[in-house]
């Protein structure tokens, strides 16, 4: 395949960028998106231009970490991750648009690559169970409806690549802090904390400078894990129960 | 030929941290002990945890929870990234849950087994030991691992054993494991207890009197390389399954800590022992920049076949039953398709060899679910493996419903490291090596879901304990500055080696030469190893490691965000650490787990063991770019597992 | 908690919520009393006289409607503040847009934000036309409703401004019901299909309810 690609290239957080035009030639339609960009990197190597910044690591759809906007849709046509993206999924002559996850929350650091450490700050105001090593019961003292495991582990399972404040027309992060807020707060073992982390949580976000949401849905289709846009409302419940009980103490 | 080959023998190294006496009581013996930090002095310590993965986060996590000051680092953007996130399958634990016949001591015992008899015993019975504490632990954290109805843990058989006692989360246990470790760790940030720098990766060691004080690292973002001192240094890096290119590990997975370590004096065990994953989807193309894992959980419903006639290139299903040989079920059958990976993987070999693969090239086999559909139904298929056929499907746009999946042995995990005494201490006093970065637990060959295992007992139970018995015993260090000329000399090497990266602007690029070397390795070092094909080797790595730095080209500058400059410099490192483990190999001249000598095997071509000569553990000192290294021996000891030639038949 | 509620984007959104739901309470109920036109003069503006006596002797004349159109104002109010501290906040985190841009999720999401301009300078209009007469068309009579009605909707103009709000008014229940389900935590997986469906239920009877009364005028049904 030959494909034309425009892709966004910014030297560094403070520069200007732009789109640059670029063409490849030799694709197969077995390579994923993420191995074209490589042969893409390795001419431009070669002719001594900077090859473009993107992140990447496992390439299994696992990590997080690839994060591109491909023809204005996050992690491209398919609902997966931009590394278990293929080729097959275009046709010889396209021409591809590829930009960074756009949010203020979320600054370009350099071409492809953006800073979501925002993310990680969410997490650190409340996405855990304090729960310190050694100080664990015995794994079945007690047991978890399979329902509300399941439920868990739905939401467990978001990989925090920030797809859907990339694809939410107001960059919010609702998706991804309520698949945290349910995932720990619907078992037994994050019930202590439940109320503290939802409204903990919440808040950073919102200090992040995340948007907030229009229940547009846009976040639950981007989402390479079918992370549900009804994740969303089970937050916004255990916000309004936090907030009462807080408000009677 | 270089002399390189010609090692000399050192004298032998051994633990002086085991304990002794009845196994099932060292672990509790070595803990008493141990020497304690007062816990009002422990916030005077500072730690240095490089990596983020089960190991690291959970080590990292659990010393700040005891009250030290932690710095820690990763490469990845976030701590969350780290590789163990891509294991899919499960992790172990001796809880019989089952009732099928469990313990402590099974687990031991299969798991010394397993490893062909080239770990420690008293290490492997510890691991036991705390693997039920670990799904204690897991669980109060909300861990969501996969239950039954009733509300209790479910559990699985896993690869190479006869119990269930496998606890996973659907097909992404390493995920939800990282993300329990993560999760603490971030709680300790927010504390303020650990220091976190991600987007920062370690390029050096600084040992200062013979110990361990800090690192040089790299701000991925700025460019800038700086110094972080403290009273250890732990490393949790990972293995260095990458010198092989293609290999299951991320992409961005290095040796870099592990090498530059051993550069500073850490002794590096058993290089040659990798493990090579029998049921990753086959390489596309030239293009592949790496490869893809399916769980070895499929052995459990999957049927491995090749068709009986070489050359046979009928699709599948033309082709008649008694026309297909499940060779796993033929050779054993007892075990049948749930044999060792080391087993499963080289038979599949075999039987590519022989000209009987499948798939673009020959090399596959089929993993085929048709019988377990016809079994246990479609849906109970999709509830159990769904994802993993989705993933499947996505990467070779065939459906496992259908057709049978085409799977071939992958590199996939690296059982050497650095060499840890029983504190899991190096040679580098201070400097600690725990997970996949260490020589580890596993032997000669990891059995399935032990490896989730291994690094969460490394990291939340075991370095915690010991870690505070080197502090105990050596408290009154001067704070090191930036200003040490031994701190100075190690910036300076940082920095001009990647300087020197920056100024050769040659005419290959880093990937070029990556896979260059991992194709050798590939092909030398990889699944059947032979005394000539790794004499090549050897004679070929220092001609790649010279054209190297003739030809590379680094495009931009080292003050920026620069991706081609960290792949060059982990280049480096690996052009290096394929030699020894080249070396190792070689001098390996068994077969054992995960090194499969063709001059040592029984006539029906079974790995053959020589317990005569080779049970030890080869640690070998460096001495200096391309010299020749000095080995050093630790006998290993069987008092309860005698060790027999493993038979899976 | 009111401070808590205020801070919160989620706390802004519930506070839309329930005014929204407020201010969808009374267009039942307005929209009721709007029919009545069509059963003359003499109903109507009985209706509407009504309207100011409700819970005699309880409560003095025009109290009622008084505490009503004071619960309606802060709702209003409410809601618009919130929309417009929400809108700022998600147009400041997310000041660059795709190059490769395309329309995105349904009609009704995307036109909530111009939706609401629209109806709320029609409030304005509406209240400056019906309610004081000052930008009244005919000669406005205090006290006759129904004439006065009846002379809005025999202009061009009253008709377009009228049929336009209230189709933004359907499209902007027709999101906003739905979405403040969401908000208010009330949607699960097996509510979603029945509240979509009482969202459109809602939209549709409302923007036909209302713009019954135009349509009677123009059609002279109601004269």
């Amino acid at each position: 395949m030959k494909l034309t690609l425009r892709v966004w290239r910014q030297r560094n957080a403070d520069a200007d960028g732009a789109m640059s035009t670029y063409e490849v030639d030799g694709i197969s339609s077995d390579m994923s998106f993420l191995e074209m960009l490589d042969t893409l990197n390795e001419e431009l190597i070669l002719r001594g231009e900077d090859p473009v910044a993107f992140d990447h690591d496992c390439r299994e759809g696992i990590c997080g970490a690839c994060s591109l906007v491909i023809n204005g849709d996050a992690h491209g046509p398919e609902r997966t991750t931009t590394c278990q993206l293929h080729m097959r999924s275009f046709k010889d002559g396209d021409t591809i648009d590829i930009e960074p996850w756009r949010a203020s929350a979320f600054p370009v650091i350099k071409d492809l690559v953006v800073d979501r450490s925002a993310f990680d700050r969410i997490i650190q105001a409340g996405g855990y169970v304090t729960a310190p090593t050694g100080a664990a019961p015995e794994a079945h003292a007690t047991a978890v409806p399979k329902a509300d495991a399941d439920f868990a582990f739905e939401h467990a399972e978001c990989i925090g690549c920030g797809a859907c404040v990339a694809a939410c027309p107001n960059g919010a992060a609702m998706l991804f802090t309520s698949a945290k807020v349910n995932h720990l707060n619907v078992l037994p073992q994050g019930a202590p904390e439940r109320e503290t982390r939802v409204l903990d949580m919440v808040a950073q976000m919102d200090e992040e400078g995340f948007g907030g949401c229009t229940l547009t849905g846009e976040c639950a289709t981007a989402c390479p894990k079918g992370i549900p846009l009804m994740s969303i409302t089970s937050m916004n419940r255990e916000w309004l129960r936090a907030t009462r009980k807080a408000g009677k103490r | 030929m270089t002399d390189y080959v010609n090692y000399s023998t050192g004298a032998p190294v051994t633990d002086v941290k085991a304990p002794d006496g009845p196994i099932n009581e060292r672990w509790d013996k070595r803990r008493f002990e141990a020497k304690l930090v007062n816990p009002a002095n422990r916030r005077k310590h500072t730690v240095i945890v490089v990596g983020t993965g089960l190991a690291g986060g959970s080590a990292g996590a659990t010393l700040a929870e005891q009250g030290y000051h932690v710095v820690q680092f990763c490469y990845q953007d976030s701590p969350r990234r780290a590789h163990s996130i891509a294991a899919q399958g499960g992790i172990n634990a001796a809880k019989n849950y089952r009732n099928d016949g469990d313990s402590v001591h099974r687990l031991f015992y299969d798991t010394v087994k397993g490893g062909d008899f080239r770990a420690r015993e008293s290490n492997v019975h510890r691991l036991a030991q705390i693997s039920v504490e670990i799904i204690d632990q897991c669980v109060a954290q909300g861990v969501p691992f996969a239950r039954e109805y009733g509300g209790l843990l479910d559990t699985r058989s896993f690869g190479g054993v006869q119990v269930s006692r496998t606890f996973y989360a659907r097909g992404q246990t390493g995920q939800q494991l990282l993300l329990g470790a993560y999760q603490a760790l971030s709680r300790q940030i927010a504390a303020g207890n650990v220091d976190m720098h991600p987007r920062t990766e370690m390029l050096d060691l600084i040992v200062i009197d013979g110990r361990a004080r800090g690192i040089v690292a790299r701000d991925l973002i700025t460019g800038r390389v700086d110094t972080y001192f403290a009273d250890a240094v732990v490393l949790a890096s990972g293995g260095y399954g990458n010198v092989f290119y293609l290999s299951t590990n991320a992409m961005n997975s290095n040796a870099t800590a592990v090498w530059r370590a051993h550069r500073r004096g850490a002794y590096f065990a058993n290089p040659c022992f990798t493990q090579i994953h029998p049921t990753c989807i086959p390489r596309t193309g030239d293009h592949q920049s790496k490869l893809t894992l399916m769980s070895e959980s499929l052995r459990n419903d999957g049927r491995i076949w090749v068709p009986k006639a070489k050359g046979d290139t009928r699709p599948a299903d033309r082709i008649p039953e008694d026309e297909r040989d499940y060779y796993l079920e033929r050779i054993y059958p007892s075990f049948g398709n749930l044999v060792p990976r080391d087993i499963a993987s080289r038979a599949a070999k075999n039987v590519c060899d022989e000209g009987r693969g499948v798939g673009p090239g020959g090399q596959g086999v089929y993993l085929d679910f048709a019988d377990a559909v016809k079994r246990m139904g479609r849906k109970a298929v999709e509830a159990k493996y769904g994802n993993l056929f989705d993933m499947y499907q996505r990467i070779t746009d065939e459906d496992p419903y259908e057709v049978p999946m085409r799977i071939y042995p992958a590199v996939h995990y690296t059982m050497g490291g650095l060499w840890v005494d029983y504190d899991l201490q190096t040679t580098v006093p201070g400097l600690f090596a725990i997970g996949e970065a260490n020589f580890s637990d596993h032997g000669a060959n990891r059995l399935g879901a032990s490896a989730l295992m291994q690094g969460l007992a490394d990291g939340y139970f075991v370095l915690p304990a010991t870690i505070n018995d080197y502090l105990a015993r050596n408290p009154h260090q001067e704070a090191v500055t930036a200003g040490h000329p031994v701190v100075q000399e190690v910036l300076t090497e940082t920095e001009d080696r990647l300087n020197l990266l920056l100024s050769v602007d040659g005419d290959r690029t880093p990937d070029s030469f990556h896979r260059e070397l991992g194709e050798l390795m590939w092909e030398f070092c990889g699944m059947a190893r032979t005394d000539a094909g790794l004499r090549k080797a050897l004679e070929r790595i220092p001609q790649i490691r010279e054209e190297f730095w003739r030809r590379i080209k680094v495009p931009g500058t080292g003050e920026e965000f620069n991706q081609s400059l960290e792949k060059a410099n982990r280049v480096v490192d690996y052009l290096e650490l394929a030699e020894l483990m080249c070396l190792d190999a070689l001098h390996r001249a068994e077969s054992c787990g995960g090194h499969f000598r063709e001059e040592s095997q029984t006539p029906d071509g079974e790995a053959a063991r020589r317990d005569d000569e080779f049970a030890y553990a080869a640690a070998w000192e460096f001495t200096g770019t391309g010299d020749a290294p000095v080995l050093h021996k630790e006998d290993l000891v069987f008092e309860y597992v005698h060790p027999t030639q493993r038979s899976y038949a | 908690m009111t401070r808590t509620m205020w801070d919160s984007s989620v706390g802004k959104k519930t506070v839309m919520a329930v005014s929204g739901l407020i201010m969808l309470l009374y267009l039942v109920a307005h929209m009721i009393g709007n029919l009545k036109i069509y059963f003359g003069a003499g109903e109507f503006n009985h209706y509407a006289h009504w309207l100011r006596t409700v819970g005699e002797p309880f409560m003095h004349y025009e109290w009622t409607l008084w505490l009503i159109r004071i619960v309606l104002v802060v709702a209003v109010v409410a809601h618009a503040t919130s929309a417009y501290q929400l809108s700022r906040r998600d147009i400041r985190a997310r000041p660059t847009k795709y190059v490769h841009g395309r329309p995105r999720a349904s009609y009704a999401t995307r036109t909530m934000r111009w939706g609401g301009i629209i109806l709320g300078l029609f409030i304005v209009w509406h209240i400056l036309d019906l309610t004081t007469g000052t930008v009244h068309s005919g000669g406005f009579q205090e006290g006759h409703p129904y004439q006065n009605v009846v002379d809005t909707f025999s202009t061009w103009y009253g008709d377009v401004i009228y049929i336009v709000a209230m189709l933004a008014l359907g499209l902007h229940i027709r999101h906003g019901f739905w979405s403040a389900a969401q908000t208010l935590g009330a949607g699960s997986r097996t509510r979603d299909r029945g509240l979509k469906i009482v969202a459109n239920v809602l939209a549709l009877l409302l923007t036909a309810g209302f713009i019954a009364v135009p349509v009677g005028v123009m059609t002279g049904v109601v004269s």
